[in-house]
C-alpha cells in the first residue's frame, strides 16, 4: 500500500475515485428523484400535474395532483425576492466597487458575506417574530404570513450571492477600459455607467441568476412565513405555498408508494429542472462576461 | 486623491530648448518631478514639445516613459499613490494648476495605450463613446458623419465599413489599435499621446500605424514613447532620452541618432544597453 502510495499513479487514482464518487452519487440522486417523480403521471397526465389548478393530496376524493399553485407560489416569492434584492444588491455591488474607500471595502465585504453564513432558520425565527406582525400591523391583515413576508426574507437571503459576485464582476473589468473612458475625456461616474457597468453587466446577471437560484430552493424560511395556502396567489399579501415548502411540509404525511409521494417526487423533478437552468443560464453569461473583459 | 505640489517658480524660459521655435511650443514641461509612494519615477525633466511635430521618447524599460507620458494628460490621477511636482503648460496653461478642469484637459490631450483596448461594444459605438459623453454631437446624421471620419483618418474605414455594429473585440490586434486612435481622433483632441502602440502588433500592423503617424502630425501634436530605437528614428522630430527618470538629452531625432550629445545616450541608441 505504502509503495502504492509513493509513485505519483496512487494519487492520481485516488482523486480519480473522488471525482467518480461525486459524479455516481449525483447520477444517483437524479436516478432516485425522476424514477419516483415520473410515476405520478400514472395517476395524471404531465399537463393535469403541472397547469392542474388545485392541489387536494389529501381528504378529497377523489384527490386533486395540480401544482400550479405550487408553482406559482415559488415564483411569486421568488419575484419578490428579486424585485428586492437586484436593485439593493446591484447597488451595493457597485458602491463597493466604485465608491467606497478601500477601508469601508475591508468592512463592508465580510460582513456582506457573513448575512450568507448565517442559517436560514434564523431568517425563518426573525420573520416568524418580527417581521410578520409587522407586515400585519402595516397592511392590516388578519395574519402576516404572507408572499411578501417571504419576498423580503429570500431578497435578504440573496442579498450576499448578488453582492459578492457582483462586486468581483465589477471589480475584475480591467483597468485598460476604464483609461480608455477617462482618457477620451469622460468622468468618473460616466465611466462607471457607460462602461464598466455595460462590460460587467452579463456577469452582474450570472449574479442575479445564481441569487435566483439560491431564493427558489430556499425551504426553510418559505415553510416558516409563507402562510402555506395552496392556492393560486393574487397579491402579495396572500399567504402562498412554494415547491420546496410543500415538499418539506407534506413529505412526512404521505405514505410511500402513494400517488402524493409521487407527486412530491414531481415537484422535486420541476425544481431540479428549474435549478438546472438557472445554472446553465448563469454559466453561459458567465462565459459571456469572461469573453468580454478577456480573462 | 493626486497630491499635488506646484512649486515650480522657474521663468518659462529655463525650460526653453535652442533647436525649438518659442511660437510653436504646444507642451512645455518643466522641472517635473513624479513619485509612487516614495520611490521617485521622474527627476527634474523639462521638455518642450512642438505643435505638429512627432516627439518621441525613448529609454529602457522602467525609466519612466509611462510615467512622463501619462503626466501629460493627468492619467496617473487615478493611481492613489502618484504625487507630482513641477509644471505642464499646455498653450501656456499649467495643467497641474489649481482650479484646472482635468476632464477638460483629457479631452484636448488624446491617448493610445500600449494594449489595444477598444470597448466592448461595437465598432460604431467605440467611436461614438467620446462624442456623446463630450455632448460633440446635437444630429444622429452628424454623428455618423464624425463616425466616418474619424475612421477614415485612423485608415480603418475601409476594412471595418461593413462590420461597424459587429464587436470590436473582433477585430485583428492591429485594426484594434486604429480603431483605438479613431476612437481618439472622434473627439478632435489638440494632442494623442502613444505610449508604446506598436509593441503588441506584429510589422504589418506596426507599419500601418507609423504612416498613419505620419499623416496625423499634420492636424494633431504627437507625443510618442518607444522603447523600438528604429520606430523612434523612423517617425519622429524630435527624441528625449530618459534614463532612470532624468532627462539624458533632447534634440533633433537626426541629431540624436548621428551625433548624440551624451555618451549614455550614444550607448543606448548603438545598443550597448538597455
Ligand atoms: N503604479 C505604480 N506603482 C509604483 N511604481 C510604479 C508604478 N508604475 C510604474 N512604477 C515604477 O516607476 C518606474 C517607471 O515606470 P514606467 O514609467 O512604467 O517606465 P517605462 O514606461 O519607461 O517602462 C519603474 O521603476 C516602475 O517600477
Ligand atoms: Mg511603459
Amino acid at each position: 500500500m505504502k509503495k502504492f502510495f509513493r509513485r505519483g499513479k496512487g494519487i492520481e487514482f485516488l482523486f480519480l475515485f473522488f471525482a467518480l464518487a461525486s459524479v455516481f452519487f449525483l447520477a444517483g440522486i437524479v436516478v432516485v428523484l425522476f424514477s419516483s417523480g415520473l410515476l405520478i403521471l400514472r395517476t395524471v397526465t404531465l399537463r393535469e400535474f403541472i397547469l392542474g389548478r388545485y392541489w387536494h393530496p389529501l381528504f378529497y376524493e377523489p384527490p386533486a395532483y395540480g401544482i400550479l399553485p405550487i408553482i406559482l407560489g415559488s415564483f411569486w416569492v421568488t419575484l419578490g425576492a428579486m424585485c428586492i434584492a437586484i436593485p439593493l444588491g446591484v447597488g451595493a455591488a457597485v458602491y463597493i466597487a466604485e465608491v467606497a474607500s478601500p477601508q469601508l471595502k475591508e468592512i463592508l465585504k465580510p460582513v456582506i458575506e457573513l448575512l450568507g453564513a448565517i442559517p436560514s432558520v434564523v431568517y425563518g425565527f426573525f420573520g416568524v417574530v418580527a417581521l410578520a406582525p409587522f407586515i400585519m400591523r402595516l397592511f392590516d391583515l388578519p395574519i402576516g404570513f404572507t408572499a411578501l413576508t417571504a419576498s423580503i426574507l429570500l431578497g435578504l437571503m440573496a442579498l450576499p450571492t448578488i453582492v459578492t459576485i457582483s462586486e468581483d464582476v465589477i471589480s475584475s473589468v480591467p483597468v485598460l477600459y476604464r483609461e480608455a473612458s477617462y482618457a477620451l475625456g469622460a468622468t468618473k461616474l460616466e465611466t462607471a455607467a457607460k462602461v464598466v457597468f455595460p462590460a460587467a453587466f452579463p456577469g452582474i446577471v450570472t449574479a442575479i441568476i445564481l441569487g435566483m437560484g439560491r431564493a427558489i430552493g430556499e425551504t426553510m424560511v418559505v415553510m416558516m412565513v409563507a402562510g402555506g395556502s395552496a392556492i393560486i396567489p393574487r397579491s402579495f399579501l396572500q399567504p402562498v405555498r412554494a415547491m420546496t415548502a410543500t415538499i418539506g411540509l407534506e413529505m412526512g404525511e404521505a405514505a410511500s408508494g402513494s400517488p402524493h409521494m409521487h407527486a412530491l417526487f414531481g415537484i422535486g423533478c420541476v425544481l431540479f429542472v428549474l435549478t438546472l437552468l438557472f445554472s446553465i443560464a448563469a454559466e453561459r453569461f458567465s462565459i459571456r462576461f469572461r469573453r468580454q473583459v478577456g480573462i | 486623491m493626486v497630491d499635488i505640489i506646484t512649486s515650480c517658480q522657474l521663468p518659462v524660459a529655463s525650460c526653453q530648448s535652442s533647436f525649438i521655435s518659442q511660437k510653436e511650443i504646444k507642451i512645455s514641461i518643466c522641472s517635473l518631478n513624479i513619485w509612487y509612494t516614495d520611490t521617485q519615477a521622474i527627476e527634474d525633466v523639462s521638455l518642450d514639445i512642438e505643435k505638429n511635430k512627432v516627439t518621441a521618447i525613448i529609454g529602457p524599460s522602467g525609466c519612466g516613459k509611462s510615467t512622463l507620458i501619462r503626466a501629460m494628460n493627468r492619467m496617473n490621477d487615478i493611481i492613489p499613490s502618484v504625487k507630482v511636482k513641477g509644471e505642464i503648460l499646455l498653450d501656456g496653461e499649467n495643467i497641474y494648476g489649481e482650479d484646472i478642469d482635468v476632464v477638460g484637459i483629457r479631452r484636448r490631450i488624446g491617448m493610445v495605450f500600449q494594449r489595444p483596448n477598444p470597448f466592448p461594444k461595437s465598432v460604431f459605438e467605440n467611436v461614438a463613446y467620446g462624442l456623446k459623453i463630450n455632448g460633440l454631437i446635437k444630429k444622429k446624421e452628424e454623428l455618423i458623419e464624425k463616425i466616418e471620419q474619424a475612421l477614415k483618418d485612423a485608415a480603418l474605414w475601409s476594412e471595418v465599413k461593413d462590420r461597424l455594429g459587429d464587436s470590436a473585440l473582433d477585430l485583428s490586434g492591429g485594426q484594434q489599435q486604429r480603431l483605438c486612435i479613431a476612437r481618439a481622433l472622434a473627439i478632435e483632441p489638440e494632442v494623442i499621446l502613444f505610449d508604446e502602440p506598436c509593441s503588441s502588433l506584429d510589422p504589418t500592423a506596426t507599419a500601418k500605424i507609423e504612416e498613419l503617424i505620419q499623416e496625423l502630425k499634420k492636424k494633431y501634436t504627437i507625443v510618442i514613447v518607444t522603447h523600438n530605437m528604429q520606430q523612434a528614428a523612423r517617425i519622429s522630430d524630435f527624441s528625449a532620452f530618459l534614463l532612470l527618470g532624468k532627462l539624458i538629452e533632447f534634440n533633433r531625432t537626426d541629431k540624436i541618432f548621428t551625433h548624440p550629445e551624451d555618451k549614455r545616450t550614444e550607448n543606448y541608441i548603438t545598443g550597448r544597453f538597455g
